[in-house]
């Protein structure tokens, strides 16, 4: 094959991105749109990072709904359609709809590559494919990351490395379970016991998948599926009918919560010994299969001894609203690690960043965050002329407040010449802020689960919250909101 | 070290089992805070309790220390009974990790596992003498 010329070269940029699945085409999209000088690396040799080989079992749980009451081209739209990436361009927005073949209105996983696919090669999004990030360290105030092409030098690094390397619990015996990832088709489980080690995504994922052919399957971890919290779930929308069918009575389903003391091999069998964590209780069970439904980390490399560190046993960065490790700064992540900033998780709620809809936000208020850090550029703010109405406007229809519920909201400033529009940012960032008076709306979720659109007022660093009334159509634009906010901006 | 082990060490959970910390790790979240960053906010509402696993942090009126608090320390739990938004902020004073326990999910460990109600309330009762003995 001919040379071909590849972008990025070794050398000296201001920002680092590695990957080239979805957040860190989203980074790599917002920061040229805002002029920062960046590589983008990759050791694949194409886009769609995760969606090259995820879910297994070939469809996602985050919707896009082809017809929707707005344009596509809309910003509103976003909020129909979780899997497109953003852009500003009207050719480039809400690409995944139009791959989609409508059997769901959850894209297969060869739908969700193809419009990442598409979103690269329209944007024209260069990357340096082939290129493997391997090692890290510091040189003054600059990130070096020697690759195998040779060394990049940067202000700021972004790694949007994906949450997708096979964890494994450490559960004696469990190394001899096949993890997720070497699942083999359904029908290889026909007719047999099945234990899955596991309650989460990938757990019931893969219980869904073998439901027709398994003659029994377990799943069993230590914590209770939290039915109140999958009211907010994703994984609501596909993966529980494993669920259903053991609370409904079913035969041949069971959702255990316990901790694994052992797995044994005997035989062509295997032994799970198990003790009840929210019943008295050991249990002896013998199965054909084990599958360690464990989860993922993030492939971190050499990024620990640098200093970066983790939660949920070092399978996840721990990092700042901003999404830059707690504890190296300059070291920033985006894409599915973006979740390793929780937010407020006031009422026990989180932010939705394990999926393209939440981290595709986060990255564009990142790409903002580090071309004002690096460049000093903070792009204008527009002039708000009727903030109420503003404000409520964004309540009804943000796409960012709706998916990043209690972790993005939408801020503007009160100044001597009027009001103004502070973009989106985390909330956290808005709280702990010493600025002018300033309004923050943002979508918030009660004990119970409910919606509730929420205004909060900054004035000389004091904080005050103003939860508004539900609405059963989530429309928070008639008089007696105006009448609620007004009274809070005057 | 897991969190499971972690919490075995700590006085707040000394009397419940290897299985019960094991369900407590499992079913809540840790978080990392970067110092300085606030954990707690005074005035608002809807906070989590808070179990310190590594770390300090520094409970601060008007930006003032007004006490430290170390590894095997809680705080946050009188806004997570009362409902009552917190008196004052909370903010990290060297990388704090945290067990982070939502206020609704306090009151059903608190019922479910009685060991640990007594040693919250004894830790509690030992912060309030404390308070009281400052008093000019």
């Amino acid at each position: 094959m001919a040379a071909v010329e590849r972008p990025f070269p070794p050398g000296d940029y201001d920002v680092v991105v590695v990957g080239s699945g979805p957040g860190g085409l989203q980074t790599s999209y917002c920061l040229r749109r805002l002029g920062v000088r960046h590589a983008t690396l990759s050791r694949d040799e194409r886009p769609g990072g995760m969606f090259q080989r995820f879910p297994i079992f070939q469809r996602l749980i985050t919707w896009t709904k082809p017809d929707a009451p707005v344009a596509r081209t809309s910003r509103e739209y976003e909020w129909y359609d979780h899997n497109s990436l953003l852009a500003e361009e009207p050719e480039l927005k809400a690409l995944v709809p139009d791959l989609m073949d409508r059997a769901f209105d959850l894209p297969s996983r060869a739908e969700m590559e193809a419009g990442i696919a598409a979103f690269a090669d329209r944007a024209r999004l260069e990357v340096r494919y082939g290129c493997t990030w391997e090692s890290t360290r510091h040189d003054g105030d600059r990130l070096v990351l020697a690759t195998s092409d040779g060394e990049y030098r940067c202000r700021a690094a972004v790694f949007a490395l994906g949450v997708t390397e096979p964890w494994r619990a450490d559960v004696p015996g469990l190394e001899h379970a096949p993890h997720y990832v070497d699942t083999e088709t359904p029908e290889r489980y026909a007719d047999r016991d099945v234990f899955v080690v596991g309650k989460r995504n990938s757990g019931f994922e893969v219980a869904q998948g073998i439901l027709p052919w398994a003659r029994s399957i377990t799943l069993g971890s230590p914590r209770p599926v939290q039915t109140d919290a999958l009211a907010l779930s994703a994984l609501r929308v596909r993966y529980l009918h494993p669920y259903d069918e053991y609370a409904r009575g079913g035969p041949g389903t069971y959702v255990l919560d316990v901790t694994i003391e052992r797995i044994e091999r005997r035989g062509e069998r295997f032994t799970v010994v198990a003790h009840g964590t929210t019943w008295d209780g050991t249990l002896e069970l013998e199965v054909d299969d084990v599958i360690a439904a464990t989860g993922f980390q993030t492939p971190l490399q050499d990024l620990p001894q640098l200093g970066v560190v983790t939660v949920a046993d070092g399978r996840i960065p721990a990092l700042t609203p901003f999404w830059e490790s707690v504890a190296v700064p300059g070291v920033y992540f985006a894409g599915n690690a973006s979740q390793g900033a929780r937010g407020l998780g006031r009422r026990g709620a989180g932010a939705s960043s394990t999926a393209v809809n939440g981290f595709r936000y986060n990255a564009r208020v990142l790409a903002r965050h580090l071309a004002q850090r690096l460049n000093g550029a903070a792009p204008a703010a527009e002039p708000v002329d009727d903030v109420v109405a503003f404000l409520l406007r964004e309540l009804t229809s943000a796409p960012e407040l709706w998916v990043q519920k209690g972790y993005l909201c939408r801020v503007v400033s009160a100044g001597a010449d009027g009001f103004a529009d502070e973009d989106v940012v985390p909330l956290t960032h808005f709280f702990d802020t010493a600025g002018p008076d300033a309004y923050a709306a943002s979508i918030e979720v009660d004990e119970a689960g409910g919606i509730v659109p929420t205004v909060y007022a900054r004035r000389g660093g004091e904080i005050a919250e103003h939860r508004l009334e539900p609405h059963p159509l989530h429309e928070y634009e008639g008089d007696a909101y105006r009448e609620h906010v007004a009274a809070v901006v005057s | 070290m897991s969190v499971a082990d972690t919490l075995g060490q700590l006085a707040l959970f000394a009397d419940l089992t290897p299985t019960q910390l094991e369900a407590i790790a499992h079913s809540h979240e840790e978080d990392v805070f970067a110092v300085g960053e606030r954990v707690l906010r005074r005035g608002l509402s809807g906070g989590n309790f808070y179990v310190i696993l590594e770390g300090e942090a520094s409970v601060e009126i008007e930006g003032e220390e007004r006490h430290r608090l170390a590894r095997g320390e809680f705080f946050g739990e009188i806004s997570a009974l009362t409902g009552e938004p917190p008196t004052a902020d909370v903010v990290a004073a060297t990388i704090l990790r945290c067990l982070v326990i939502p206020g609704a999910q306090l009151e059903r460990l608190l019922l479910d596992r009685p060991q640990f109600m007594l040693r919250l309330l004894r830790m509690e009762a030992r912060r309030l003498r404390g308070t009281l003995e400052w008093q000019p």
